[in-house]
């Protein structure tokens, strides 16, 4: 695999009429055959983001490149190199199942014989052979989206750009989606997803960008993310009080505590080891004067990350 | 290491990196082109319904049905030079209903709320192509409808109609009147919303059509000077006086001016259209 970027954003901007911010000096490379998040809550840019790189949200300000194309000095030859999932269903109503495939094959250059042979063979390959001539409006969500990534991949884009792949799906649908984009990931296709989703992040992702008000926050693998938590357990309190007092109390009395986050009503404490740590949080709290109602340990996860960063959850 | 193909899993890696095939603009157009035709056969048992009753039932009730029953209609001229009068308004109707229900219709579910325009957007053409496909595709339709319209003009009637085509102007103005009329259907496509398509009908198309020289020819209208100028606004009256120039010996108004205002006016909406398409399509 090459090691030049496929995708490039260069002080990349979207200021939408009304002098919203959506996307604001972002920068980033997406390498060749890797799966590259773009993790964010709602309104975060995610999908502002995707739209510049696919030739559907022109940028104020600063270029998008994909395969060595500027997208917005050529989209029709960039549209050869992006596949494209939105987020919502633009299968063809007017056609079949078997037709959306093969009319985009038709768009992309193939020939009659061809396009009918791959669809055939993507049809198969995204397990939908059984609903090769069913009407497009027959389909569940999860095939549509299938149907979807299908027609995404038959011309064989450099760079498959799916946004918030899964919402709406149902968890088995989800499941499926994720198999279908791991094989694609295995044969060497490039994939960019947006997603709210923390858990398909790390479950899909190479490389994360965390995003927030249109900016790159954090950008690394998964757990070089986690890693930068700088604990390896995250100690969640839910008590009456200042929290923000009972942060500074409980890393004091710690020693080991790495950070303490309170977002959401909740007190979150970044600990290097684990060992004795509940009860001692728990009798420091009291001997304060707290009344502790909730307590957990986990694994730093990329919400805690998001937290750290934004002082939010990444869910609204 | 041997590389092999399992096709369970597909190509192996760096395969995918290869273009499937090299589209041409023109193969793009093209292929949208068929993708539309193809939807119009697979949807043929409602185009022909929708393009033949409307006329059907106009030139029956007032070419068969009123000369039958001895109710005057077409004024000093009587019931024959009605029905001359009539064809070539018929099939302006019917190339002009076309455009809007073949390209305007569908555009506006298509930009609402299925959004498939996205996807369509996607194919490898500047967007201004793929608007313009839109027009072709529905002045094929367009020229389909009035084929399908004019035996219905020329042999319902009770009475003769006196055809006397101009072949010249015929050739070139059905396909003119054609793109014209795909092309308000782009315009009307891009300007209206879902909820606002019945407006369409009730508050353009209807009032189009019977102040569209159909019934009546542009001269004719001359004791009421303010209303013959007024019309001259709808584009509907220089399709049909069009057609009264190509196919008979009606008095109709200057070639010259039919002709300037279809070329004049495709290229104004036209422009406007595109650049509506573009501004819905692109945030």
């Amino acid at each position: 695999m090459g090691d030049a970027p496929v995708a490039v954003t260069e002080h990349l901007t979207k200021v939408y009429p009304g002098g919203v911010r959506a996307v604001d000096d972002l920068n980033l490379e997406i390498r060749r055959g890797e799966i590259f998040g773009l993790l964010g809550p709602n309104g975060a840019g995610k999908s502002t983001t995707a739209g510049m790189l696919t030739t559907r949200v022109r940028p104020t300000e600063g270029r998008a490149v994909v395969g060595g194309v500027d997208v917005w000095e050529d989209p029709a030859r960039a549209k050869r190199l992006i596949g494209v999932v939105p987020q919502s269903n633009t299968l063809d109503r007017a056609l079949d199942v078997r037709e959306n495939l093969y009319f985009h094959g038709r768009f992309f250059g193939m020939r009659a014989r061809t396009a009918r042979a791959e669809a055939d063979l993507l049809l198969e390959r995204f397990r939908l052979s059984d609903r090769a001539t069913a009407p497009v409006m027959a389909l569940s969500g999860g095939m549509a989206q299938r149907l979807m990534a299908a027609r995404a991949v038959m011309h064989r884009p450099q760079v498959l750009f799916l946004d918030e792949p899964t919402a709406g799906l149902d968890p088995q649908s989800r499941i499926a989606l994720w198999e279908i984009l791991r094989e694609l990931h295995t044969d060497g296709q490039t994939i960019v997803l947006t997603t709210h989703y923390m858990e398909e992040a790390d479950e899909l992702c190479d490389r994360l960008a965390i995003i927030d008000h249109g900016v790159v926050m954090a950008l690394d693998t998964p757990e070089g993310l986690k890693r930068s938590v700088g604990a390896d357990t995250v100690v969640t309190v839910t008590a009456d009080g200042d929290l923000d007092r009972l942060g500074q109390v409980l890393t004091d009395r710690l020693g080991t505590a790495t950070s303490a986050v309170v977002a959401v009503g909740k007190l979150q404490l970044g600990v290097r080891s684990a060992d004795g740590v509940l009860p001692t949080v728990l009798s420091t709290a009291e001997d304060h004067g707290f009344t502790v109602r909730d307590l957990s340990v986990d694994v730093p996860s990329l919400e805690d990350v998001f937290i750290q960063l934004t002082g939010r959850e990444l869910r609204d | 290491m041997t590389t092999t193909v399992d096709p369970a899993t597909g190509p192996p890696p760096g395969a995918r990196t290869a273009p499937a095939a090299n589209p041409t603009l023109v193969g793009t157009f093209v292929a949208l082109l068929l993708r539309d035709l193809t939807v119009l056969r697979k949807n043929l048992r409602e185009f022909l319904p929708r393009t033949i009753l409307q006329p059907l039932l106009l030139v029956f009730v007032f070419t068969y049905v009123f000369p039958k029953i001895g109710q005057s209609v077409g004024g000093a001229q009587g019931s024959a030079a009605f029905s001359t009068l009539l064809v070539a308004g018929v099939i302006g109707t019917a190339i002009l209903f076309q455009g809007i229900q073949s390209v305007a219709l569908p555009l506006v579910q298509e930009f609402g709320y299925t959004r498939e325009i996205e996807d369509r957007v996607l194919a490898p053409l500047p967007i201004e192509l793929v608007a313009i496909e839109k027009i072709v595709a529905g002045a094929l339709q367009c020229l389909i409808s009035a084929l399908i319209v004019f035996p219905i003009a020329r042999f319902v009637p009770a009475t003769p109609v006196d055809l006397r085509i101009t072949w010249w102007v015929l050739l070139t103005l059905a396909p003119l009147a054609c793109v014209f009329s795909a092309t308000i259907g782009l315009l009307f496509g891009t300007v209206f919303q879902p909820r606002t398509v019945p407006l369409l009908f009730g508050v353009i198309v209807v009032p189009m059509t019977f102040l569209g020289c159909v019934y009546y020819s542009w001269q004719s209208l001359e004791p009421i000077p303010w209303l013959q100028y007024a019309v001259l606004l709808n584009p509907l009256v220089y399709i049909c006086e069009g057609f009264r120039a190509a196919l008979t010996p009606v008095d109709h108004m200057p070639l010259t001016v039919i002709y300037g205002v279809i070329v004049a006016g495709t290229m104004a909406a036209g422009t406007v259209a595109i650049r509506f398409f573009q501004r819905r399509v692109i945030t």
